[in-house]
């Protein structure tokens, strides 16, 4: 299982913490899965897909929409980071 | 060293502790950050009246610890601590320390400021901040993504 969590103005937006997903065989990469859980819940669009920077990690390292995904990675999705 | 904590922490405790560890330093920098009043100068919102800070557990561990390694690796440091606090914090409170040690003050300098620059832009700490009219998530500053540029190496 995939397990996918969300952070702050994120997790707020979409009002979910985290999920856990079968990976469907047909969603290859980071931006696959962007796009599968789009069609999953249409309101999604407008906070993954919009004009603020939405930024992903697999297993707790930040990547490209390009990175491929394996079964049971950690995958996050949050803004940029406002530490310090 | 690196905690990820709720609770306070003492700069003089903190700086005895680092300065047993450090051996022969020549030089201890130690920064704090605190939480100002007001968020820039534009606001409108009021006076913040508190800060929370939400953290990726597990995350936030390994980014600091890689942030220090790097650290390390750059400058002749002897000994360095970085405590962030999450939670809600109130005006006045301290958020952040970073602590290092060498044997001359410019690598102490340096790597301190380093240390905060890549923790502010990279370690997965998000700030919402409450002031009396609203609540809203700070949004990162291109002025910090440009204090991180500086340190690319050519």
């Amino acid at each position: 299982m995939l397990s996918i969590q969300y952070f702050a103005s994120i997790r707020e937006a979409l009002d979910r913490n985290e999920e856990e997903l079968a990976l469907p065989g047909d969603v290859k990469s980071v931006q696959a899965l962007i796009d599968y859980l789009v069609k999953v819940n249409p309101n999604f669009e407008a906070v993954l897909k919009g004009s603020s920077k939405v930024l992903v990690a697999v297993n707790q390292t930040v990547v490209d929409r390009n990175h491929l995904l394996a079964q049971n990675d950690e995958v996050a999705f949050f803004p940029p980071m406002t530490g310090g | 060293m690196i905690s990820i904590q709720k609770q306070d922490f003492s700069l003089g405790d903190e700086y005895a502790a680092i300065r047993a560890r450090a051996g022969d330093a020549g030089a201890i920098i130690t920064f704090t950050g605190l939480v100002r009043e007001m968020y820039g100068a534009d606001s409108t919102a009021g006076a913040v009246q508190s800060l929370t800070l939400e953290h990726y557990p597990g995350m936030t561990e390994k980014c600091l610890k890689d942030i220090q390694q790097q650290a390390e690796d750059r400058w002749p440091l002897l000994a360095s601590r970085i405590i962030h606090r999450v939670g809600e914090l109130h005006s006045h409170e301290q958020i952040v320390l970073v602590a290092t040690a060498s044997p001359h003050r410019q690598a102490a300098f340096e790597s301190a400021e380093f240390i905060m620059d890549y923790l502010k832009s990279k370690a997965p700490f998000w700030k919402k901040q409450k002031s009396e009219n609203e609540s809203n998530w700070i949004e990162s500053r291109d002025t910090d993504k440009a204090a991180l540029d500086r340190w690319q190496k050519p």
